[in-house]
């Protein structure tokens, strides 16, 4: 029977059961990984958002959830201004977070 | 004089003659090699500079004062001054000295090499004449000299700040190796020649230790252990010569030419970049200097440890050290030999490899409607943080009446200097085509900059001719000393901080103070213009992170506050930024400095 809607899928996940040991690399290569607390601030100030999508908090986010791929090419418009850097109140070092990223993730073409 | 042995060889002298003809090998087989890396236009501008005869002049007159002299030490520190030229001098004068009197003597021997080395021990006086008086004088007088450089070489191990210097570098062990032999050197010489002082003659070094002990030491069956000792010492020093810091010698007689023909570093550790690195003595100046000091654990990623891993080749390492460095650009301008550091990292830099390239799609849809006027001013990304400085610019030039408008409201592209620090030339390049683009477009005469970092890039890549690329330190200053701006002299005294990317890295000293001596006293800093002390904020660094940077803001700041300013000014929207998370004492941007000494019926 269509009824024209139907339950949405779970959107529940494990943490446990994530694939994270890209996670991991880059958590060692940038130990800031770890800290952001998706404030948003690095997102408000950001630099490219007011040309295009980017948002690190989103890609942080979506890196510890191992859901990636459909954030990841935001990060190619970022121009390592820094401004991020200074306003994030967790202090992380979101330049080398950024090109660390870039160093251990890829993008499927 | 007159020979003592007709064959005139002795088989003592064959530690000395292997090492020599070993370090000649090395040092022709690395001259090849690194001529052979240069580039074929690099060779031949590097071959023309070197006959042109007046750089020829200047190159013999470098090589004296720099490799001999050490004249820059000697500005560092008499003490440390004394101690370099002292043993280098010394001991070129005794090896002049030495063939001089192998010609003057013994013109047949002249051809061996050794034998000015050893000549004391191939001698013997038969009747005393006063040019060989003089030359034993002088030989043992340069003796003396040599002598007393290594004992304050000695001393400098356990007592640093004798020389000014707080911290000295940590030895590898052929450099152990080298330094001991070469201590070891000049006593050897000192009770060799005592030995045959009284067969060869001597002066009043050598004839003293003859004396002492004049039966046994005048015994000519005596004299080869001695002699063996101090030819041991001398091949140990050259075996360990090319894989230790004392290949700095014959490294610096090539890079001093090389720098005269203008040479660019295009690879970390090849061709002028190899040159560099052989020349550097790990002298340690750059240690004390650097400002990621201030945090001892960072120590060991200064220049001096970065040259050595660049010389084992530690790819780790090399990037480790280059991502960490703030490139302020401090170890450059303290270096003897202008080790071009910043070069160097940029190189290791631009080789990281990523998997995700940044691409900035937008830039080319990107097309700013901006009004026409005389000035142009560009605030930068960092100066939409601190809106204060955008805001006493605009009240100065809005004053001052002068035709302006800016060129990122709202938001601009960024000036590039941060992807290039990242490494990342070409993605830079996109920014600044289209950012000249852009002010090309604007019709403005001049392009007014209130970020030290963007300045810097703007006036070493972009081509804008036609434009005057100015910082707000310098337009002001015009602006107050055309008397466009009505500011009075307070009694407030304001420490002036040298941004990296202004002082250093644009020569900009005079003109922000200027400008501020006419709204108030200047404070000094305990180091300032080209010694300033980065802020410890600078985008330069890619890995220090917030925590590892607080100790070296703190230091940066307590020099600014040597003299007991009433304010920090600095004329860089980062150095303001960072300085204001721990400073006792308020810190102002340049142009909030300005609006404070505006005459009060402006201020509304
Ligand atoms: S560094 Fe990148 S992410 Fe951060 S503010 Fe600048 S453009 Fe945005
Ligand atoms: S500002 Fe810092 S803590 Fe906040 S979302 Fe961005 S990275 Fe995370
Ligand atoms: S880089 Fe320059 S300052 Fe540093 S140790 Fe080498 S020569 Fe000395
Ligand atoms: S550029 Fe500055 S931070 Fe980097 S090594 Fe040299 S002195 Fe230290």
């Amino acid at each position: 029977m269509d009824f024209g809607y139907s339950l949405s899928k779970s959107s529940t996940m494990k943490i446990e059961n994530l694939e994270n040991s890209k996670f991991k690399a880059l958590a060692k290569l940038e130990p800031d990984a770890t800290k952001c607390i998706g404030c948003g601030c690095c997102t408000a100030s950001c630099s490219a958002g007011v040309f295009a999508d980017m948002s690190l908090r989103q890609i942080l986010l979506s890196l510890q959830r191992d859901c990636q791929d459909k954030y990841l090419p935001m990060l190619q418009n970022c121009m390592l201004c820094g401004k991020c850097m200074l306003v994030c109140p967790r202090g992380i070092n979101t330049r080398h977070l950024i090109l660390s990223i870039c160093k251990i993730y890829g993008i499927e073409q | 004089m007159r020979e003592r042995f007709l064959v005139g060889f002795d088989p003592f002298v064959l530690p000395f003659l292997c090492g020599m003809v070993f370090v000649l090998a090395y040092c022709l087989f690395y001259l090849v090699r690194i001529l052979a890396q240069l580039s074929a236009e690099d060779r031949k501008k590097f071959f023309k500079s070197l006959l042109l005869p007046s750089n020829a002049l200047k190159n013999i007159r470098d090589m004296f004062l720099d490799c001999l002299i050490h004249v820059k030490l000697w500005k560092r520190n008499p003490n440390l001054g004394y101690m370099h030229s002292s043993i280098a001098f010394g001991w070129f004068m005794l090896i002049v000295i030495g063939h001089i009197e192998t010609f003057m003597y013994v013109p047949g021997k002249a051809g061996l090499f050794y034998y000015p080395i050893f000549f004391r021990y191939f001698m013997e006086v038969d009747n005393q004449e006063l040019k060989g008086s003089l030359l034993f004088f002088l030989m043992d007088f340069f003796l003396l000299i040599v002598l007393s450089g290594i004992l304050l070489a000695m001393i400098k191990r356990i007592w640093r700040r004798f020389f000014g210097m707080r911290r000295t570098t940590r030895l590898s062990i052929t450099d152990h190796i080298g330094l001991y032999s070469l201590w070891a050197i000049f006593p050897l010489r000192w009770i060799a020649e005592g030995f045959t002082a009284g067969v060869a003659g001597g002066s009043f070094m050598t004839i003293p230790i003859n004396m002492l002990l004049k039966n046994f030491m005048s015994n000519p069956e005596n004299f080869n252990i001695a002699w063996w000792l101090y030819s041991i010492a001398l091949g140990t020093f050259m075996f360990a010569l090319p894989f230790s810091r004392y290949m700095h010698i014959p490294a610096e007689i090539l890079l001093i030419p090389m720098k005269r023909a203008g040479l660019k570093v295009y690879h970390p550790r090849k061709g002028f970049a190899l040159a560099q690195i052989y020349t550097c003595p790990s002298c340690g100046v750059c240690i004390d200097a650097c400002p990621m000091s201030a945090n001892k654990q960072n120590c060991k990623d200064t220049t001096v440890y970065l040259v050595r891993q660049l010389k084992r080749n530690n790819a780790r390492r090399m990037n480790a050290m280059s991502n960490k460095c703030l490139m302020c650009g401090k170890c450059q301008e303290v270096c003897q030999i202008g080790l071009q550091s910043y070069d160097i990292r940029m190189n290791i830099r631009e080789r990281a490899r990523y998997n995700i390239q940044l691409k900035h799609n937008y830039l080319a849809s990107y097309n700013p409607d901006i009004k026409q006027a005389k000035v142009l001013y560009y605030a930068g990304c960092m100066s939409s943080l601190t809106p204060v400085i955008g805001r006493s610019i605009k009240k100065l030039l809005s004053i001052a009446k002068v035709d302006y408008t800016q060129m990122d409201e709202g938001g601009g592209i960024c000036c590039g200097r941060p992807l290039i620090l990242a490494g990342k030339k070409a993605e830079a390049q996109a920014m600044i085509a289209k950012n000249t683009e852009i002010i090309k477009a604007s019709g403005a005469s001049i392009l007014l900059v209130s970020c030290a970092i963007c300045y810097r890039v703007f006036k070493n890549e972009y081509k804008l001719s036609g434009i005057r690329v100015m910082h707000y330190t310098e337009y002001f200053n015009e602006l107050i000393k055309k008397g466009k701006l009505p500011i009075t002299k307070g009694n407030v005294r304001y420490a002036y901080h040298d941004p990296c990317d202004l002082g250093r890295g644009c020569g900009i000293y005079d003109e922000p103070r200027e400008a501020l001596s006419f709204v108030g006293g200047l404070a000094h800093a305990e180091k300032e213009r080209a010694m300033s002390v980065c802020c410890g904020g600078s985008i330069g660094s890619l890995t220090l992170n917030h925590e590892d940077r607080k100790p070296i803001v703190e230091a940066s700041i307590s020099n600014m506050l040597y003299s007991n300013p009433d304010y920090i000014v600095t004329a860089c929207p980062l150095c303001q930024k960072t300085f204001s998370m721990y400073s006792p004492v308020e810190v102002l941007d340049f142009a909030q400095a300005l609006c404070n000494g505006l005459q009060e019926k402006d201020v509304n």
